[in-house]
């Protein structure tokens, strides 16, 4: 999705008209759309297991895609739709495409509409790039003589004038994508129906494309996204809709979405339980052992994911086996290829102030860290050292491991840090 | 991008993926444009292109009037243009094999239009038939040159043809959608039908004038084939008037009403099983 985003992105938000103005008509209205499949537990493919076994097989499990979903999408909004896999987003996108028809609930939509689950559907290799357009634009819903007069403008946007009577078979894929997008852009439709097809093309016809996709918010067209690119939506959507377990999980503001779809999205990831003292697979040494680890917000809750700029409040309970004359312990996060980020130390002291610690103590580390990290996986790698000898009486490798959310996400690197950044242009005659 | 930014559409309800799906002038353009795509690949995208299609039925022509006029010496005591009636009959009879076999496959041939796009299903099938149909026009062309050059006199009843190729056309059409949704569910289908055609070819007077049997019963049965009547009408109609027609060879107009029966029930059931499926189409891919 990287080059399509850098298209999206170039619209920015004072591009923005909002179509959320009461009175708005609208162009698609969903009213409680139920759609379950029945997966067949064994599945009867031909005659003679039906003959045979005319009952056995046909157990159907049902799994319920989408379990009444209503929303309205009004004239010239773009819209998101965003959700995991499997969370019913693409059966929606299907139902609204009139690909698979519903069980119950009703869809309702103004104008003509435009799928574009794939680019280059019904594409045929065998024939050339002008009988293929003709077809394509047909399939959109033109008719042959509108889509034969935008032959040339669709041909000259994807830059394949001179190849128009080569067969597609002939075709590199970028030129395919190419020629597949200018058709969908010259299709006219209504309402635009799009599910991740836009990380097509070059660095150039990128911003082409941009600058159609601003022709067309402009000109009023309804677009509907269906996108995993949290960017995408944020910086294009004016409103958004978060699918999770074939219902309505959020809708509206497109920020929240992102922030309520990335805390889905790591919500079932990691999370430690309240620990054992008697576990036997807890780190564990002659002289120390760790009872437990954890992230926690200031409330104290036990968390697994935390944004960016907040608080990283990073505990660890010890108990320590026998007496020691002194221990420090050491920390390193890591990032998710195990590339360490920053470490930081702390020295164990007793109730008095000194480093002797006795059998059967338990110590609670805390390290409160401004989390300066950007959007990803970490882990936390901990080991317990003596004072005297600098050795290691306990290792604890990815002791913790957690999931940055929001923040502006980063091509390269791992900690974004405060700064003062200036461009300043000078002229010869001041120097 | 002009059109649809001064009116306020309307709300309409989208009834989801259906057989005809969408306008009708959408289904029309879809279905010839279609049709006529498919057939220019197939017979220009060889060498010798729509050569090709003629040379099939033609070598098999060759073949069968050889085996049946020099080994087995059948035919022409029966039937006054043999060598006609046996190359309008393989002509015939490649038209309803060719369209009904190339449906069979066809959904699953168009898996990702049907998946990926909104489209009318009806076209699929239909467009097999047709592209069949163009064919079988070219070829009766060269058909026709054949029967003049056997000394056939034209006659008025050639202006009943259309009207038989008009029902086997229709019949064509059925069998074609109820095979192309039916490959979707059971892909044995495939197989099945291609038994079935051949035996529909021994099954239909095309090797053999129907009036080669002594025993009139076999005759009476054959006439339950509803391709049979058509082909023996044609036959008729085109080459022999005096030749039994469908009624005499059926031994009288309630003879035919087997044959009419399964006629009206085939079409019936291929409009049926079609309507029934092809919303669900998607799914079962």
């Amino acid at each position: 999705m990287m080059p399509a985003d850098d298209a999206i992105s170039s619209l920015t938000d004072a591009e923005r008209p909002s179509p959320l103005t009461p009175g708005t008509p609208l162009a698609i209205q969903v009213e409680d759309l139920h759609k379950s499949f029945s997966i067949p537990t064994n599945r009867v493919d031909s005659l003679k297991e039906r003959v045979v076994r005319p009952f056995s097989g046909r157990d159907h499990r049902q799994l319920h895609a989408l379990d009444g979903v209503s929303f309205e999408i009004h004239q010239g909004e773009f819209f998101g739709i965003v959700g995991r896999n499997g969370s019913g987003k693409s059966t929606l996108l299907k139902l609204l495409a009139s690909i698979y028809r519903a069980d119950a609930g009703t869809i309702r939509m103004a104008g003509r509409l435009a799928p574009f689950i794939e680019l280059g559907v019904g594409f045929n290799p065998e024939l050339t790039a002008r009988e293929n357009v003709v077809l394509n634009g047909v399939m959109m819903g033109l008719t042959p003589q509108e889509t034969r007069s935008r032959l040339d403008a669709i041909v000259e946007f994807a830059e394949l004038t001179e190849f128009i009577d080569l067969k597609l078979k002939n075709y590199s894929s970028g030129m395919l994508v190419r020629l597949a997008f200018s058709v969908m852009m010259e299709a006219d439709a209504d309402v635009l129906l799009i599910d991740e097809v836009l990380a097509v093309g070059d660095a150039a016809f990128q911003q082409k494309c941009a600058d159609a996709f601003r022709e067309m918010k402009a000109a009023g067209k309804t677009i509907v996204l269906v996108t995993h690119e949290m960017r995408t939506v944020e910086e294009y959507c004016h409103r958004a809709m978060l699918v999770s377990d074939g219902s309505i999980h959020y809708i509206g503001d497109p920020e929240e979405v992102g922030r309520r779809y990335l805390q889905l999205n790591f919500e079932h990831e990691g999370g430690s339980a309240e620990p054992d003292p008697a576990d036997e697979s807890l780190p564990s040494s002659d002289e120390v052992r760790m009872l437990d680890s954890w992230i926690e917000d200031a409330e104290g809750n036990r968390l697994d994911n935390l944004e960016h700029g907040s608080e990283l409040r990073l505990r660890v309970d010890l108990e320590i086996l026998e007496d020691v004359p002194g221990l420090e312990m050491g920390f390193v996060i890591a990032n998710a290829d195990g590339v360490g980020i920053f470490q930081f130390a702390v020295r164990m002291a007793n109730a008095s102030g000194g480093s002797e610690l006795a059998a059967g103590e338990r110590v609670r580390v805390k390290a409160d860290i401004e989390n300066l990290l950007v959007q990803g996986r970490y882990f936390v790698n901990s080991a317990v050292n003596r004072i005297q000898d600098k050795s290691i009486a306990l290792h604890a490798h990815e002791c913790v491991d957690f999931v940055v959310f929001g923040g502006e996400p980063q091509a390269h690197g791992n900690v974004r840090l405060p700064m003062e950044i200036e461009a300043v242009v000078s002229n010869e005659a001041e120097r | 991008m002009s059109e649809g930014t001064a009116k306020v559409a309307e709300l309409k309800e989208v009834r989801g993926p259906a057989a005809l799906g969408g306008s009708s002038r959408r289904f029309f353009d879809l279905l010839w444009l279609i049709s006529v795509t498919e057939f220019k690949r197939v017979y220009f995208g060889t060498v010798l292109g729509y050569l090709w299609s003629l040379i099939r039925p033609l070598m098999l022509f060759g073949v069968l009037l050889f085996v049946f006029t020099k080994v087995f010496k059948i035919g022409s005591d029966q039937a006054e243009h043999y060598p006609v009636l046996l190359l309008l009959g393989i002509v015939t009879f490649t038209f309803f094999q060719e369209a009904t076999v190339n449906a069979v496959g066809s959904v699953i041939a168009q898996e990702g239009v049907v998946r990926k796009t909104q489209f009318p299903r009806l076209v699929i099938p239909l467009s097999t038939v047709i592209t069949s149909g163009l064919n079988f026009c070219l070829n009766l062309v060269v058909v026709l040159g054949f029967i003049l050059a056997f000394g056939v006199t034209p006659m008025w009843t050639w202006l009943l043809f259309p009207v038989a190729m008009l029902a086997l056309l229709v019949l064509t059409t059925a069998v074609s959608m109820a095979l192309s949704v039916l490959y979707v569910r059971f892909r044995d289908v495939a197989i099945i039908w291609t038994v079935v055609a051949q035996v529909l070819f021994y099954a239909t007077p095309i090797l053999y004038p129907i009036n080669i049997f002594e025993n009139e019963s076999y005759e009476r049965l054959l006439m339950v084939n509803p391709l049979a009547v058509i082909f023996e009408q044609v036959r008729v109609w085109v080459l022999e008037p005096n030749a039994p027609t469908a009624v005499e060879a059926a031994g009288g107009a309630a003879g035919l009403i087997p044959a009419a029966v399964i006629f009206v029930a085939a079409c019936v059931f291929g409009v049926w099983i079609f309507k029934r499926e092809a919303p669900r189409i998607a799914e079962e891919l």
